[in-house]
């Protein structure tokens, strides 16, 4: 789950780091206010879930409450990278000395939190680590301890920091790291972190991913905190009519597992497929056999007839699909029988002959011989186990296209 | 021989009164699985299956008379945490958790007090391991007898990031009649217990093993340590990939999420094509098709097609 | 759009001789995993809407007196007994 940048301060915030005197405003008039507030030059920043805001003119400075009010009117009104803003950010122009990088990432390989700082803030991190090495610090935390500021202080020292700065950074990293850690963080980023000409440092970014498998335990942050209701789940992109849908057959019955995704395909072949790893490789089959996909899906568990007819019907109802292939790798937990009479059903229902709107249907494992004797009695082309994915693929290409451009 | 589980291992089922895994230790003791015990906290003195059921694992190391080898958990994801770590601190070496959507720092605090205790983590996420005709500990391959089908002892070790997938090609490779030493379905999530890097030792220590297949997915890095485990050891073992997910590589997939949590794609290093020039740098051969799996097996072995 | 269809693969029989005992239409309705059987009142009361979902488990065949409740299969015309 992503939040905005208004949101990832008020985190930081909460947990004890210096961030200067935003405020976050939803009108011109309320950009105005808090300008004054401020009382001084402003920075108007486009509050969106997009990168790329300066470039795209959704960063601005302004000397007066009125320029402010100005630039904020402007700023609600632009939409960047397909996005409207939620509002706009206004922050009192720092005056910098210098600015550095202090940020929390997962360690997939260590299996633990990754503390990295660099004294070159501002910039893409990636790339300082790829051309100055030396001017970035790193060091793993714990999972189980408790995390102490040395730690933290190691991993700035290591880039060569010292003084009053290492002093005052280091609270900073390890106030980052322990809220990576309680707030089930993926993604914790502060940058710039900004010394001021005072010798003050502030959070002047902040940026935060928080893991979606725990997010239903963080409601007292999200609900309280930062008031983010419960519908607002900031997907990467607005969900297809056809994927609501799938998801809400799949909440309305708890037996066994369906998905389905169609941002991104086109095509006459719908896809009935499963289990996870086996939709993956079918529908890298089908693509590099010359198929056009309609759809992913994934089927999984133990699913009702109802709940695989749901898919099914799902699927052949899509613009443009012709026929659906029925594939999945061998299946211990799935009935192939039942999947059959979901599948089937879901033809009859939309008035279509299974036999020809099925291209193929194969599904190795547990009940296959009950699940054979439905297929054969509606006509439907099927194959066990002997046949690999890769040539049921290339079989449900050849039905609906011909012979397959490998 | 094999690696992890022998004849004589014995384990436990955490949360064995629960659907799944009722099903799973029917499957598990038809299959000649030595399940010992299970635990449901409140449900002490029931049976499933004929297996008695404790309140907590210390119970159930007593009843059993000495240390318990395993533990299947299929507690739901609030509260896995808690019963791993009862497991971990109860002696248990091997624990394999079937559970998906732990929260990520839950599963790190798990592994990490198995590293201390000197215990061992596969999954979570997964369907667990099986050894041909000697144990299975989990779900996977299904009922024993489904599961029999599938799996003919041999000299391929197999280990996937997707349960399913174990299976399937864990099935080609007995059909083919290589068979398999043991299968490891490692788990679907961006941070697992046991990774292929760190089970190669294992294989690498087992005679039965001549030639290793893994299964792998766009997302995380554990391909890139393969490699460079690869690179440092002077394995005997050849290593056969095949990668899923492939199409995920295109624009419009960029930031979506297909099957497992792990397989988001961060960065351009974590992209299927980069991850297959990787394992090829390291002379690990990866397939184009899953059905090319058998015969590179059997290249790589010198055994006529 | 489409009508929902029901009774395609798997048809159930009660015989008219127990579809009146109470005691087995509360059986039925137990053991049942998908809920194909109600007890209505005292009586076994079939419900068409669940019979496809039907997994073949007998526990109905089990519960009930040999020969009076039959579970067909539509698609190949045998008989669950």
């Amino acid at each position: 789950m992503r939040f905005f940048e208004y949101e990832a301060r008020k985190v930081v915030e909460l947990a004890g780091v210096p961030v200067t005197k935003y405020g976050f405003c939803t009108t011109a008039d309320e950009a105005r206010k808090v300008a004054e507030e401020i009382g001084g030059p402003v920075v108007i920043k486009s509050q969106v879930l997009s990168g790329g805001r300066m470039k795209a003119g959704g960063v601005k400075f302004a000397d007066t409450p009125d320029e402010a009010a100005e630039h904020a009117e402007a700023i609600l009104k632009l939409e960047i990278n397909g996005h409207m803003p939620r509002g706009v950010l206004v922050d009192p122009k720092a005056e910098i000395k210098q600015e550095y990088y202090a940020g929390v990432v997962w360690d997939g390989t260590a299996k633990k939190p990754l503390m990295l700082f660099s004294d070159m803030g501002g910039i893409d991190i990636e790339e300082v680590a790829e051309s100055h090495p030396d001017h970035v610090g790193r060091g793993h935390v714990s999972n189980l301890m408790p995390i102490p500021d040395f730690e933290a202080k190691q991993v700035i020292a290591a880039t060569g920091v010292t003084g009053s700065q290492l002093n005052r950074a280091t609270p900073v990293l390890a106030k980052l790291a322990r809220l990576f850690r309680d707030n089930d963080m993926t993604l914790a980023e502060i940058n710039p972190l900004a010394e001021l000409t005072d010798g003050s440092f502030v959070a002047l970014d902040a940026h935060m991913e928080m893991e979606n498998e725990a997010v239903g335990r963080q409601k007292a942050l999200l609900r309280k905190q930062l008031e983010i209701a419960e519908e607002d789940t900031r997907e990467t992109y607005e969900p297809s009519d056809f994927e609501r849908h799938v998801a809400a057959i799949d909440a309305a019955d708890h037996r066994g597992v369906i998905q389905g995704k169609d941002h991104g395909f086109e095509g006459n072949l719908g896809l009935v497929i499963g289990a996870g790893g086996g939709s993956l490789t079918l529908t890298d089959a089908v693509r590099s056999q010359g198929g056009k996909p309609a759809n992913y899906s994934e089927i999984g568990g133990n699913p009702s007839v109802a709940k695989a007819c749901g898919l099914a019907k799902e699927v052949l109802e899509k613009d443009g699909v012709e026929k659906i292939a029925v594939m999945m790798s061998i299946v211990s937990n799935t009935r192939v029988d039942i999947v059959a009479r979901g599948v089937i059903k879901a033809c009859l229902e939309l008035g279509q002959d299974p036999g020809e709107t099925i291209a193929i249907f194969r599904i190795p494992g547990a009940w296959e011989e009950e699940g054979f004797k439905i297929l054969e009695k509606y006509g439907v082309e099927y194959c066990d186990r002997s046949v690999s994915m890769w040539e049921a693929a290339n079989r449900a290409v050849t039905k609906i296209q011909g012979a397959p451009t490998a | 021989m094999s690696i992890l589980l022998n004849k004589g291992t014995t384990f436990i089922v955490q949360g064995i009164t629960g659907r799944e895994a009722v099903n799973l230790t029917r499957e598990c003791l038809d299959y000649g699985s030595k399940v010992v015990g299970g635990v449901t906290p409140g449900r002490k003195g029931r049976e499933v299956h004929g297996v008695p059921v404790f309140d907590t694992v210390a119970q159930a190391v007593e009843n059993h008379g000495g240390p318990i080898h395993g533990s299947v958990v299929t507690v739901p994801p609030a509260f896995t945490k808690d019963a791993v770590f009862e497991a971990i601190l109860n002696g248990i070496k091997l624990i394999v958790i079937v559970t998906e959507r732990i929260p990520r720092r839950d599963v790190a605090q798990m592994v990490e007090l198995a590293n201390m205790e000197g215990a061992r983590i596969i999954g979570p996420n997964c369907l667990g391991l099986i050894v041909p005709e000697v144990c299975k500990m989990g779900g996977i391959g299904g009922p024993a007898k489904d599961a029999a089908k599938a799996y003919a002892p041999g000299p391929v070790g197999v280990m996937s990031r997707s349960g399913g997938m174990t299976t399937e090609i864990s099935s080609s490779l007995t059909q083919a009649g290589l068979g398999v030493s043991t299968a490891v379905s490692i788990g679907g999530d961006a941070i697992i217990g046991s990774t292929y890097a760190e089970l190669m030792p294992y294989f690498e220590a087992d005679e039965q093993t001549e030639a290793i297949v893994i299964y792998t997915e766009p997302g995380g890095r554990m391909e890139a340590q393969l490699s460079e485990w690869v690179a440092e050891h002077d394995s005997r073992l050849p290593i056969i990939a095949f990668m899923a997910g492939k199409f995920m590589d295109d624009e419009e997939m960029k930031g979506m999420s297909f099957g497992h949590a792990g397989t988001i794609v961060e960065g351009k290093e974590d992209t299927a094509t980069e991850k297959i020039a990787r394992l090829e740098d390291a002379g690990i051969r990866v397939v184009e098709r899953i059905d090319e799996i058998p015969d590179a097996v059997k290249q790589k072995l010198g055994v006529t097609a | 759009m489409a009508e929902a269809l029901n009774k395609v693969f798997i048809d159930v029989e009660v015989d008219e001789s127990v579809a009146g005992d109470a005691a087995l239409a509360a059986k039925l309705e137990e053991v049942c995993p998908v809920d194909i059987y109600k007890d209505a009142g005292g009586r076994v009361e079939v419900v068409e809407q669940n019979l496809d979902e039907c997994v073949l488990c007998r526990l109905c065949i089990e519960a009930s007196p040999p020969g009076t409740v039959r579970v067909k299969k539509l698609y190949d015309g045998s008989e669950l007994s």
